[in-house]
């Protein structure tokens, strides 16, 4: 395969139901290196469920999931990591009682692999403190360093969901509504962080804020009832008559 | 987690931060506050040893429930399982014409690791009250083997004669308990030595993290199974080293030292002195054993009523123990 065409991130035919309930169907996706990757739909579409069967958080009942290439469709969720495919939650899962610093820390140590060690103090292991302190400066979080996270500002601890997600220095980044329940006066910060992000990670972002989709994203996957309703450019997703009406809620004239 | 509730904000940014979280496993003043209790008990309550010996190992024991309850966020009800291995493995080397104490301690600890590490890989798949259910299975499993074997175990009448060598094949278990005492105190401190290693490695900080959000855990690339088997193995040990420091030092094991109220127990101890915070053991269980010693003395029938008064009080006003209490205390002190 060509080095340079191969996708970060594809899937194939990727199928997941509950009882008589899809949740996914049939679902050919594919993420190009570097991309700036939207995944839109209506509630209840199938957008976190996809977010868990690509990293491996639940199994498909069929398709494949490639990462750089590799099938990566039987892997555990830790190895899939550990290949640099990342996630952010929807639902803020912090470590909520320990420190900002110590939340990013300990992704720190577990891409190193010292996260094993029983016997050297955490605080000896320096070098991972230090970086997780110029990542908490990146992201202008290093005032708070020692503060626990469950005392932060809302918007606050969704920087630190992102902080946590690129300490484990990650190939693909799904950033799961990273803005989700920020007022809109501090969402600005997150697009911010997003829109710095390094060039050579391949970031999906699934989103309901259509101002961060619209500012962010080079092309738009629409997801609906499970299955993929339409892929494009923004401007393209934005005339799609089919996706005003399912998505947007526009009625299509009679 | 005491330290993080008192580390207060305000620190100077940069290396000001990165220090303090790399210097917070360093010693402080306070911690050698149980150690020198330890040896004022032995000077001023010299008629009391052979409980405070009890108080020792049992310090032990809630120590143990305080690494799988406390920093890995395991519930458990079966703890008594590995404390009963312990003791009846050494109690029935030392019945059995072995004596030798540290060796019967290690016998015991190797024991009661491997039923850890065992059941460890069947009933640490679940979570919540299946956990519990099946911790709760484990210890009455064990505890119905123990009364079945009655020609090895004693059964009803609980183990007896058992005959316990000097230390080093020197220091004798006298019969006011300094030995015995000394004994104890001494594997305490080693274990406690470890535990606390343990807890401030970067093992033991991950434990943390599982206790505060598996999902996350899951989502950083951590072997999380892996973990969770581990310091519950580690904790089996540590307790069977307490059951068996009980055994030898009192001469007896019994089927209670299986049962579910030794399980309950140690955590209500814990959870009087305070969960997660490595020193609640060494609190809530002298406060524990203290208080029924008293209370049963006091009012021999409902004693256990008052214990249970006690739990309340802390449960409703008290929340994260008596150390919760301090904690709370130095903060509103700031």
């Amino acid at each position: 395969m060509d080095e340079v065409n191969t996708p970060a991130l594809e899937t194939g035919g990727l199928q997941k139901s509950f009882g008589a309930l899809t949740v996914a169907n049939a679902i050919d996706f594919r993420l190009e290196r570097g991309a700036r990757h939207a995944l839109i739909g209506p509630n209840g579409a199938g957008k976190t469920t996809f977010v868990e069967l690509v990293t491996g958080a639940l199994r498909p009942n069929a398709g494949q999931i490639r990462l750089d290439g590799a099938d990566v469709t039987q892997l555990a969720q830790a190895a899939r990591v550990k290949r640099g495919l990342v996630r952010t939650f929807q639902i803020t899962a912090l470590f909520r009682r320990l420190s900002i610093l110590e939340n990013v820390t300990l992704a720190i140590c577990e891409r190193q692999g010292i996260a094993g060690d029983l016997v050297r103090p955490a605080g000896h292991h320096r070098a991972a403190v230090e970086e997780a302190h110029a990542l908490l400066q990146r992201l202008g979080l290093e005032e708070e360093a020692l503060r626990p996270v469950n005392m932060l500002a809302y918007g606050r601890q969704r920087l630190v969901e992102i902080a946590i997600a690129l300490a484990l220095s990650p190939k693909v980044l799904l950033l799961d509504e990273p803005a989700a329940g920020v007022p809109s006066g501090e969402s600005g910060r997150i697009i911010e962080v997003i829109e710095r992000l390094p060039q050579n990670i391949a970031v999906l972002i699934i989103e309901h804020d259509m101002d961060l989709v619209f500012r962010v994203a080079q092309r738009i996957t629409v997801l609906v009832q499970g299955s993929v309703l339409v892929e494009g450019l923004p401007e393209e997703i934005a005339r799609d008559p089919e996706v005003r009406r399912v998505y947007l809620g526009e009625r299509a004239p009679a | 987690m005491a330290t993080e509730g008192l580390v207060r904000t305000g620190l100077r940014a940069g290396n000001g931060a990165i220090d303090a979280f790399a210097r917070r496993h360093r010693f402080h003043p306070l911690e050698a506050l149980p150690w020198a209790a330890a040896i004022a008990a032995f000077a001023l309550f010299p008629s009391y040893l052979p409980l405070c010996s009890q108080v020792l190992a049992t310090i032990l024991f809630a120590l143990s429930a305080d690494l799988v309850l406390g920093y890995a966020g395991i519930v458990t009800l079966g703890h008594a399982a590995f404390f009963g291995t312990g003791a009846y493995i050494a109690g029935i080397l030392a019945a059995n014409g072995w004596g030798e104490p540290l060796t019967g301690l290690l016998a015991g600890a190797l024991a009661a690791g491997l039923v850890g590490f065992l059941s460890g890989l069947v009933v640490l798949r679940t979570t919540g009250l299946t956990l519990l259910m099946q911790t709760l299975v484990v210890a009455t499993l064990l505890h119905e083997a123990a009364n079945k074997a009655s020609s090895i175990t004693g059964g009803d009448d609980g183990l007896q004669g058992m005959e316990v060598w000097p230390i080093f094949g020197w220091f004798r278990f006298d019969l006011f308990g300094r030995t015995a005492y000394f004994y104890c105190l001494a594997v305490l401190f080693l274990c406690w030595l470890m535990a606390r290693q343990i807890v401030h490695s970067p093992f033991g900080r991950s434990l943390t993290g599982i206790r505060e959000n598996v999902r996350r855990m899951h989502a950083i690339g951590a072997p999380v199974a892996r973990r969770r088997l581990v310091i519950y193995t580690i904790s089996a040990v540590l307790a069977g080293i307490s059951g068996a420091l009980i055994a030898q030092t009192t001469q007896f094991a019994s089927l209670s030292f299986l049962s579910l109220e030794r399980s309950g127990t140690v955590l209500i101890m814990l959870i009087i002195g305070g969960v997660g915070r490595l020193y609640g053991a060494f609190i809530g269980v002298p406060l524990y054993m203290i208080a029924q010693d008293r209370f049963s003395e006091i009012d021999p029938v409902y004693w256990y009523f008052w214990i249970g008064l006690l739990m309340v009080v802390v449960v409703v006003f008290a929340r994260g123990g008596v150390l919760g209490l301090f904690e709370r205390f130095w903060r509103w002190t700031r």
